[in-house]
């Protein structure tokens, strides 16, 4: 009697044991065979799906390099565009593996949604762009204003803070999606349009006049923008995280996607540990010790990305600002893979 | 007596006169239907200012200053510019598939074939095997339609995302699912409405109630955002899956009604003859209730398809992206922006659902005739 | 009796899960079981997802401060205000658009279900036109139609066209003076309810004798002269204790007034044109279901048309228009909801948009925005039903 009970209890806590271990987002993503990303659902340079379906931008070159630092293949994600509205409630069910949709780190956010920010790949800020010809030069003198925003969003409330700390009046006209806020702003519906100053040189190429409209100075919030996982799988958390590390110690250590393979050959200490050729550190979140070279092989290091998708070469034409490397001015540090 | 003799006495009838000029030929039609009074008058005046004001305008904007080809917003700028249907062309690959990957586009080419003959068979009254169309329509194509569109490698048709969809696909795919599950849903409400057993009735009322008495967005907002709650953890359900259940349920309820009309207007007779017979509940209502209440609401039918159809439009504000989502997404396209574009778009959408829709109205009153007809003694 | 004894034979011959009645049991057990696990399930998982993702629940979020702003409020708001105020003000901004959506559908809806029976051709053909068109495109896509036509022929708010009595347009809506009262307003308020009273007990009187004495009064014009009249009369006598707070252009757009925002004016246009489509044809069923020996009762009375149409034809065609009609007003209200995709801030735009997304309680925000549309539904319901048995045909 006991000789056959002992190996079925062992074989269901075996089981038991399997069934939660599927439940670790790594493991569920290696098996499917690919990474579901929530994306945007159409902003220049940061997401968006191009005429064929492609899908580019500064955000989903963050998954790519999630993708090919698990499957050494950039192509195995599967985007999932999200609304501003849904994209908590499609992290939270597990309907997507990461979102990575210039989501702004916030402390609700972070503790009362159950999420978890993996860091910061774009340090943006709220700021407004208005019709040159009225002649306005600082967001201070938008008093009596009416201003276009997207509801539902931090946007929303920051436009509320700054007006009522200046003590001016607006109107505020707030609309579903990014889209409607923008043709309504076309349209002359409003004196002024908010959204992350990202946002606003994405959404400005979608105006009848694009060179008609300015961006005015003033920056009203902070919004560091963020790869979001599930709060309670800590290896996930950390993988995503060092995604992201690496393609920034990429760029600080000069490995780019063009050199990557000579580097392999180099004898800067540093370089070798990313690359992977000393030390362990692939392994030690569940991946192979080449991952980061797959990372920068298929997709390249932080600073390709910018440039590819917002830098100042493209049709958005950013410039670095804060987000260049700490070397450099800006505020892009990484820890150190040793 | 002889008439003869007094000459003012005719002596045949005298000729009929012809009507007045006034109520007759082109003059008389236009008094008896213009001009009959003055409040006539002023009215046919106004309305012809209104016509003139109205008709002229949308003709210029749709053919004679319409702008039929270009590659950009080059050709639709200027200032006399009518409907730049230029832009529509284009764009039309994307309004009619969405994202579907080029070189798959026959599989919803298919499905859209396979469909119209389905709905030809159902809809024609003296097609042959109208059983097998209806369990071709309700049973096969759903499935068959299932596999095309989202792949089955196994047969070599690769897998195609729901989120790479869109435009017309979308919106025919919405207004089939609304139809192929509401349809039987409803039917099953509706009896369950008119059970005997209060627990049906009270589950079927309270169903029929709720859905109505909320609009179809809180509904869709409720698919999209509470439903992955309701889930257990780790299963989820595709976006567009989501709104399509919403979309059923929420059109069911409206069947529902429809079929409960049918049901109530056949004569108790029919009942009672059935009972007679023997037969139990479910072969009653198979074999004797059910055809000929649904016979008489085929036009009630349609008509909340047509309503269906129209309010398909609505996931557009969940972010699903169906007909009128993929144009107004591509109003934003700097390529195509220039003033007339929007309405070029509406345009399209416009003339697309009003085909529909009005094909569909004139089926329900035609069918409505005929089944009027039947019943005239 | 035969039958009883044929049923008792049957009872006792038929095995027990034969007998209908003891099978009716059985389903509607399992009709509740299903029905109870699947509430079960819901609401477990609910709960259990709740707690995973550590969200809020219960209703303590309605005391918490918005921090957002609503461009049109008909009660006090600001961005200090609570959630449950925005939730207040979002129901007040459906309400008022329905009940004025209501109220102008109604009218053209009857104008237009009129004009469909006229014999004047164009009249006919225009109005049937009408209907097609606008029944059988989308509602969503006639409001972005409409939003779109109201906003881009309109200046911008310095080139606003100037009505007659200081009041402006511009593509920011329609800016109106704000009659400021003054106290002696109470006094024309006085007389303006006097009036209406004076009026209705007039008319019953006028009406009592006419049932006596067959004499007609002139009741519309005695109505017009104590509703209109005295009031007016009243204006002058206090020397029109009521000032006007015009708008004038001030920085980028106008500042004092009360505006109509072009959000508002694009929905109400977008449902009263669709929704009176529905309507008239409403009407006209229901004047074309009216006997045509009742037209001609009338005609041979000596009425005339209008009078045909005012005294008997509209009255016993509202019995068989009334029940449709009840639909077509819930479904106006229904359809209000829609303003979410123009921008206007209605319970769904405001509440199930925005509260829903900075508080991220979605269960306790649709079941309020449902449960409100509900509770509309069914007052609508209860009030039309109780008018439609009031002028229900009482039969002997």
């Amino acid at each position: 009697m006991r000789n056959t009970l002992m190996p079925a209890l062992l074989g269901v806590a075996v089981a038991f044991a399997a069934g939660t271990a599927a439940a670790a987002t790594l493991d569920e993503v290696k098996s499917k065979g690919f990474l579901t990303c929530g994306s945007n659902t159409g902003l220049a340079g940061f997401g968006y799906p191009d005429d064929q379906g492609n899908w580019k931008g500064i955000d989903v070159d963050l998954c790519r390099a999630i993708a090919a630092a698990i499957f050494n293949d950039p192509e195995k994600v599967k985007f999932v565009p999200l609304s501003a509205k849904d994209r908590f409630t499609a992290l939270q069910s597990g309907e997507v593996d990461v979102l990575v949709r210039n989501t702004t780190w916030t402390m609700s956010r972070d503790t009362a949604l159950g999420l978890n920010f993996a860091g910061v790949n774009y340090y943006d800020g709220q700021g407004f762009m208005v019709r040159k010809d009225l002649g306005v030069t600082s967001a201070k003198e938008l008093s009596g204003a009416s201003v276009c925003v997207q509801q539902g969003t931090t946007t929303e409330l920051n436009l509320a803070d700054f007006f009522r700390a200046n003590g001016m009046d607006y109107e505020v006209v707030a609309f579903a999606s990014s889209d409607e806020t923008v043709k309504a702003y076309d349209s002359g519906r409003c004196d002024a349009f908010t959204t992350d100053a990202s946002g606003l040189y994405a959404e400005r190429l979608k105006l009848t006049n694009p060179d008609e409209h300015i961006v005015l100075p003033e920056i009203i919030s902070k919004e560091p923008l963020g790869p979001v996982v599930r709060q309670g799988d800590d290896q996930w958390f950390s993988l995503v995280k060092w995604v992201h590390n690496a393609m920034i110690n990429a760029e600080e250590l000069g490995v780019t996607q063009a050199n990557v393979d000579e580097m392999r050959n180099s004898s800067n200490p540093e370089i070798k540990r990313l690359l992977g050729i000393e030390g362990e550190f692939g392994t030690a979140i569940g991946l192979t010790n080449d991952w980061a070279y797959n990372i920068i092989k298929h997709v390249g290091n932080y600073g390709e990305t910018f440039d590819r998708n917002v830098g100042p070469d493209t049709e958005l034409g950013i410039a670095r600002g804060l987000n260049a490397l700490w070397t450099k001015g800006g505020l892009m540090y990484a820890p150190p893979i040793r | 007596m002889d008439r003869s003799r007094y000459a003012y006495v005719r002596t045949e009838p005298a000729q009929t006169l012809p009507p007045p000029p006034s109520s007759t030929g082109v003059i008389g039609w236009l008094h008896r239907n213009l001009f009959g009074s003055w409040l006539d008058t002023v009215l046919t005046l106004v309305a012809l200012y209104i016509i003139w004001l109205v008709v002229p305008p949308i003709v210029n904007f749709a053919f004679v200053d319409a702008v039929w080809t270009g590659t950009n917003r080059e050709a639709c700028l200027g200032p006399e510019v009518g409907a730049c249907w230029a832009f529509v062309k284009a764009r039309l690959g994307y309004f009619i598939y969405g994202l579907y990957p080029v070189e798959e586009r026959w599989r919803p080419d298919l499905v859209f074939l396979l469909g119209a003959i389905g709905i030809a068979w159902l809809l024609w009254q003296n097609a042959p095997k109208r059983a097998w169309g209806a369990a071709f329509f309700f049973l096969i194509y759903p499935v068959v339609a299932y596999f095309l569109l989202t792949g089955l490698p196994a047969l070599g048709l690769p897998v195609v995302e729901t989120s790479r969809w869109g435009g017309i696909l979308v919106t025919l795919v919405c207004s089939v699912v609304g139809i192929v599950f509401s349809l039987p849903l409803g039917i099953v409400l509706a009896l369950g409405r008119r059970s005997r057993m209060p627990v049906a009735r009270l589950v079927s009322i309270t169903f029929i109630e709720f859905v109505r008495g909320v609009p179809l967005i809180t509904v869709l907002f409720m698919a999209s955002v509470m439903l992955p709650l309701f889930m257990p953890g780790g299963v989820t359900i595709d976006k567009l899956l989501r709104a399509l259940i919403g979309i059923a349920l929420f059109a069911s309820a409206y069947m529902a009604e429809v079929v409960r009309g049918g049901l109530q207007a056949l004569p108790k007779g029919q009942y009672e003859a059935a009972q007679a017979l023997g037969l139990s509940y479910w072969k009653m209502m198979v074999f004797v209730i059910l055809p000929q209440a649904l016979t008489i609401v085929i036009p009630g039918i349609v008509n909340t398809f047509i309503g269906l159809f129209k309010d398909t439009t609505l996931v557009f504000i969940v972010g699903i992206f169906d007909l009128l989502k993929t144009i107004d997404a591509s109003l934003t396209d700097p390529a195509w922006a220039t003033p007339v574009t929007r309405y070029s778009g509406y345009a399209f959408a416009a003339v697309f659902y009003f085909v529909f829709c009005f094909g569909m109205s004139r089926y329900s009153i035609y069918m409505e005739k005929r089944l009027s007809a039947g019943r005239r003694r | 009796m035969a039958t009883i004894d044929i049923e008792h034979g049957a009872a006792s011959r038929v095995a027990w899960y034969n007998d209908p009645r003891i099978r009716g049991l059985i389903y509607q057990a399992l009709l509740v079981a299903v029905v109870a696990f699947l509430l079960y399930e819901a609401i477990s998982n609910a709960a259990e997802n709740l707690r995973r993702a550590n969200i809020a629940s219960g209703f303590g979020f309605l005391n918490a401060t918005a921090g957002f702003s609503i461009n049109q409020k008909l009660i006090e708001y600001s961005e200090t205000s609570t959630y449950g105020r925005a939730f207040l003000v979002g129901l007040l901004n459906t309400l008022i658009v329905a009940a004025i959506g209501i109220l102008l559908a109604t009218i053209l809806g009857f104008i237009i279900g009129i004009a469909r029976l006229s014999r004047n051709f164009i009249i006919n053909r225009m109005a049937y036109v009408y209907v097609e068109v606008v029944r059988n495109l989308p509602l969503l896509l006639q409001l972005l139609f409409w939003y779109n036509a109201v906003l881009t022929p309109l200046p911008a708010p310095r080139n606003s066209i100037e009505l007659p009595g200081g009041i402006f347009l511009n593509n920011r809506g329609i800016v109106m003076p704000t009659p400021v009262l003054e106290s002696a307003m109470a006094i024309v308020a006085a007389v303006i309810l006097a009036g209406v009273v004076a009026a209705f007990a007039y008319r019953s009187w006028a009406r009592r004798r006419q049932l006596e004495t067959g004499m007609q009064y002139p009741v519309f014009r005695v109505a017009l002269l104590l509703v209109i009249g005295l009031p007016a009369l009243a204006l002058v006598l206090t020397g029109f204790p009521i000032s006007f707070e015009v708008p004038e252009l001030r920085g980028f757009n106008f500042a004092g007034g009360t505006p109509i925002y072009p959000e508002f004016f694009a929905l109400l246009i977008g449902l009263v044109t669709y929704t009176a489509a529905f309507i008239a044809e409403i009407v006209r069923a229901g004047i074309l279901a009216v006997s045509h020996g009742q037209t001609e009762a009338g005609a041979a009375l000596g009425f005339r048309q209008g009078k045909i149409l005012r005294l008997i034809v509209i009255p016993q065609a509202m019995r068989v228009i009334i029940p449709p009609l009840t639909s077509q007003y819930l479904n106006l209200t229904k359809n209000s909801s829609l303003a979410v995709a123009i921008g206007y801030p209605d319970l769904v735009q405001v509440f199930a948009g925005t509260v829903l997304n900075q508080t991220g309680q979605a269960v306790e925000v649709i079941l309020i925005t449902m449960g409100v549309y509900l509770t509309i539904s069914l007052v609508t319901s209860a009030f039309m039903n109780w008018y439609n048995r009031r002028v229900a045909l009482t039969e002997r």
